[in-house]
Order: C-alpha cells, then structure tokens, then sequence
C-alpha cells in the first residue's frame, strides 16, 4: 500500500518552461489543499484535544485515572503486547518465503495474505464468534471444558491478529524482493549459516521497513474497533478496550471523558505519524548514501 | 516445472509451512467456517430471503451509495493533494505529506467520535453549517464525510508516487508543439493518471463498504435511515439471530472478494502502464 522510500523532494527546483503551472493556478491549488486538509485533518485533530481538556487538566485527569478507563488502557496495551510481536514474527517469516523463493501460487499466497484488509471488522467478528461462540463449531466443547474465548479477552486478541495480519509482511515483502538474494548468498559462500544470514545480512538492510510495518500494525492493533466490538462483550473493567471505551462513554452522555480517551488514542496516531516520516527520512538519507558509494563503481565499469 | 525454483538460500520448507499454517489458523478457518455454517444451516430460499429482505436492502443501498460519494469525493480532493505534494514546493508541504496518513493512525472510533462533535449543533463547523441548512451530523451527509475522512490516504497514496516518476519531458513536448497547460494536462497528463486512480478509487471504495467504527457514532443510526450493512449485522448479533447476521456477512464477503479481485486486475494494469 505504501512503502517507506515514498517520500523524495518534489518537483526538482529547475523550471521546466511550458510544463509548469502559472503561479496563479499553482496557488490556488495549494490554497485548496491546505483549505481541505485543515478542515477534514487538522480541526478534527484539534477538536479531539479541546473537547478532552473543555472542563479543565483537573477533570481530564480524573476521568483518565477512573478504574474502568485504566482497566481499558491496560487491556488495550495487553492485547497489543500479544498481537503485534506474532504479526511481526509471521510476516518476517512470510517474507522470507516469498520474496527470496520462487515457487508455484505465490500470487494466490499474496492475494491470500491480503485478505483481511478486504474483510469488514464487522464481519471479521462474526467469523470468531460462528467458530468459538456459544452456538458455535466449537462452543460446547469449550463450554464443558470451561474455557472462553468469545465475550473474553482471547475473542479480542484473536480478532485483533486477523485484523493487523497483513501489516508487516505487507511492508517487508516487496523490500525484500526488490534487494534480492545476492548478499545473502555471498555470506552462505563465506560460510554463514541460515540463521547467521538471515540476522546479520538480511535483517539489517530491511530494519526500517520492518519498524515502519510494526508501527502501522500497533496503531491498528490498538485502534481495531468493529471487530473487537463484536466478540468482546463490552464488559467495562474486563472486555472492553480503549476504543470501545470511547463508546460507552460517549453513549453515556459522558463525552468530555469519551473525548479524554480519545486523546489518548490520538496521541498514538501522532506518535505514530512522528515515527513514521523519521523513519522515511532515515531511509531516504541511507538511500542516498548507497548510491553514492555506487556511483564510481558504475563509472568504472560502463556496461 | 516442479513446485519450487531450487535456491542456494536455506529456510523455504520451515517459513513456507509456518507462513500456510498461521494463515490457515487465522484467516482461512474462520473464513471458512462461516462459509460452511451458513451453506449448512440454510437453504439456498432461506439464504436469498434474508439476504434481499427490506431493512437489508435498505442498508445496501446507504452502505454502496455513501461509499461511492465518499470514493467520488476522495477521487476529486485525493488527485488535488497527490498533485500539490508531488508538484509543488511550499511551507509546510512536509507537515502536510505527514498528515495525509493521518486517517491510517487514527481510530475509527477517534474519528467518527471527532467528527460528530465537529458537524454537530454546537460544533466548529455544524454552528456555520446549520443556519445555511446543512445538517451533517446523524444524516447521510455525516456518513459520506466519515468515509471520505477513512478513505482520503488510499487515493493520494497511489497516485503520489506515480506522479513523481512522471516524466516531465513529455509534457514539455507537449507544451513545444503549442498545447496549453489545460490541454496537456487532460491529453497528457490524465491519461497516464487514470489506472492509478481507478485504483485509488477502488481501494477507497472498498475500505468505505466495510467501515463501522467512524460511522456509528455520526450516523442517526435509524432503520431504514441511518443503518449501515455491518450495524445490521451488529443488531443481528445482539438480539441472536445468527443466521439472519452470517447472512449479511456472506453478502459483504461477496461483495468484498470481487472488489478485491478487480483491484488485483487494475493494479496489474496499472503497472503494466508505468513500464
């Protein structure tokens, strides 16, 4: 969907005559692109925040502290805890598999690995609940040997692993098929075992994109609502997650406290955003490095 | 042709079984448990009268027609903002390049949370809004504006990096032989643009059918009115009728798998229009 290396300088500084815009016309545009980002992105950011601190920092404590919220900050962040580690692990692993093998379906295994992002939450949900439910395929069994998951916090994190699935393979897939296998196949002559390649000459030249795939994957993972909403329950203090909160909240008439957590949420996407373009620029900056490393070696050998 | 290319690299039989089995744990099980309970559980009439019954047709109709405004709306400011970062220099390009992914970072429920406050009575914009008449918020106008807010990063994100690696010299070309801005622009440069945004506008389309969370807290919510396909599947849920919910997801699912088929489709096409 979108890869890390995306962001390079716009429009090289020389004018191209004929080919350019009259100021007018490009100012225009601007103007309308910032007209629009600042009322569909940034007001609702800002409102986020004003609606949070509107009956002061004192109340908006209080209501961050109330013990269902912070029951629901600490699930929010157990559920990210178990999810986006076994994410990252599969898409690393998927990765592997895809991008330096080639073998016959890998396109249907792509499409296959992609599928959660085209399934409703909603829908999502149910799949957990037809599986694990009470009238379920598997309900009366887990029943009588008193365990469950729907209504708990396994029906959360199980859908919250469908629901983030893709996020890091997604990323590292077309990274590590656009570098190759050349070095890892250098370091197996010299001797490296499997493992050895794969920790010190693959994993080092994909860090970012690693970091850029868990980083989208906590955001979902902490944000996941419809999905969630349907196998949770909704207990306050027991199932019910940050977002969720915001819910209950919010249809409790309580909406400076519904707006107190959303701030928290929407600091994560802030967080989140921050990360993200560090972590572009990093690449863009590697990026530039390498080639100009290579840029002699091609003027040495004209091919 | 055997099932795998031979490679020096170790590891293929290891990550490949461990890739299918999580996949098939997580994704293709569940998938196909639903599948199965609602072709064992239901008759083909049964399944055809709950799919097509009134209240949810009523909820297809909101559900496809907000969406495609919303996609329509996207597609129009999603080309205006890829041009504008991708084109021009200007303070605060980066913050706004920043920001475009903003809707990707924030929750749904964050989201439509904010925006009903927004668009209400007493809200930045709805106190403006509503003495000219627009009401918003808890109407099929908030819906729209929820998905366009959901879907905005799908358009301006495919057609970003596709207009950076066009080449200029052809619209110099274009501008040498005597054509206008205007004309190079829709004879040169939309041609090029145009798998690329039918494919930002399908992605934005098909995030836009499937979104619950933004849209419950600024939709009316009412039968008939405000009820969204995944809410029915929801209120299906809560007064246990499973069937009449697996239902509706069956026809989700449909309607998610072709769309995601002709995404396929496209982005194929539109890469094989970039070389």
């Amino acid at each position: 969907m979108s890869s890390v290396a995306r962001s390079r300088p716009a429009a090289s500084a020389k004018s191209q005559r004929g080919a350019e815009e009259s100021p007018l016309v490009k100012w225009t545009l601007i103007t309308i692109a910032l007209l629009f980002a600042g009322t569909f992105l940034v007001l609702p950011l800002a409102n986020v925040f004003y609606q949070a601190l509107s009956k002061g920092f004192g109340s908006y404590f209080r209501a961050l502290v109330e013990p269902d919220t912070l029951a629901s900050i600490r699930l929010t962040l157990l559920v990210a805890a178990i999810s986006v580690p076994l994410n990252c692990f599969f898409g690393v692993v998927a990765a592997w598999a895809v991008a330096k093998f080639d073998f016959k379906g890998k396109a249907l295994l792509l499409t296959l690995i992609d599928l959660p992002f085209s399934v409703s939450p909603v829908v999502a949900g149910l799949m957990f609940v037809v599986l694990f439910g009470l009238q379920g395929y598997l309900g009366e069994w887990l029943d009588a040997h008193d365990m469950k998951i729907i209504f708990n916090v396994p029906g959360i994190v199980l859908a919250t692993l469908f629901i983030t699935f893709p996020f890091v393979a997604r990323e590292l897939i077309p990274l590590m098929q656009a570098q190759g296998s050349d070095q890892e196949q250098a370091a197996l002559t010299l001797g490296a075992n499997g493992l050895q390649t794969f920790w010190y000459v693959t994993l080092p030249s994909v860090k970012w994109g690693l970091l850029y795939g868990v980083i989208l994957c906590n955001a979902r993972a902490m944000g996941e609502f419809g999905a969630v909403a349907v196998v949770s329950g909704r207990v306050s203090g027991l199932s019910e997650t940050m977002p969720l909160r915001v819910e209950k909240l919010y249809n409790e008439y309580n909406a400076a406290a519904a707006f107190g957590v959303a701030s928290l949420l929407a600091l994560l996407a802030l967080l989140t955003l921050g990360v993200k373009t560090w972590l572009e620029h990093r690449q863009s900056l590697e990026m530039e490095r390498s080639q100009e490393v290579e840029e002699p070696s091609t003027v040495s050998h004209p091919l | 042709m055997a099932f795998k290319r031979s490679s020096p690299l170790p590891g293929f039989g290891l990550t490949f079984g461990y890739t299918v089995t999580y996949l098939a744990l997580l994704v293709l099980i569940p998938m196909g448990a639903l599948s199965l309970r609602v072709a064992t559980h239901m008759t083909w009439a049964e399944f055809w009268k709950l799919a097509t019954a009134d209240i949810a047709v009523a909820t297809y109709r909101l559900t496809f027609g907000a969406s495609l405004a919303a996609a329509l709306l996207n597609a129009v400011f999603g080309t205006l903002l890829a041009w504008v970062l991708a084109r021009y220099e200007f303070t605060g390009r980066r913050v706004l390049d920043a920001l475009v992914d903003f809707p990707f970072a924030l929750p749904t429920a964050v989201a439509g949370l904010t925006l009903a406050d927004l668009f209400s009575g007493n809200g930045w914009l709805g106190r403006f809004l509503m003495p000219l008449g627009i009401k918003v918020a808890y109407t099929w106008l908030g819906i729209v504006v929820a998905l366009t807010f959901v879907g905005l990063p799908f358009v301006v994100r495919t057609l970003q990096p596709v207009l950076e690696n066009l080449d200029r010299e052809t619209e110099e070309a274009a501008a040498t032989l005597g054509a206008g801005r205007l004309r190079t622009f829709f004879s040169v440069i939309v041609p090029t643009l145009t798998p690329a945004l039918l494919t930002g506008f399908a992605l934005s389309f098909a995030r836009a059918i499937g979104e619950y969370g933004s849209v419950i807290f600024i939709s009316s919510n009412k039968v008939f009115e405000g009820q969204i396909t995944p809410l029915l599947i929801v209120h299906r849920l809560e007064e246990y009728d499973y069937t009449g919910a697996m239902a509706l997801a069956v026809v989700m699912l449909v309607f998610s798998f072709t769309l995601l088929i002709g995404i396929n489709a496209l982005e194929r096409w539109a890469s094989r229009f970039q070389e």
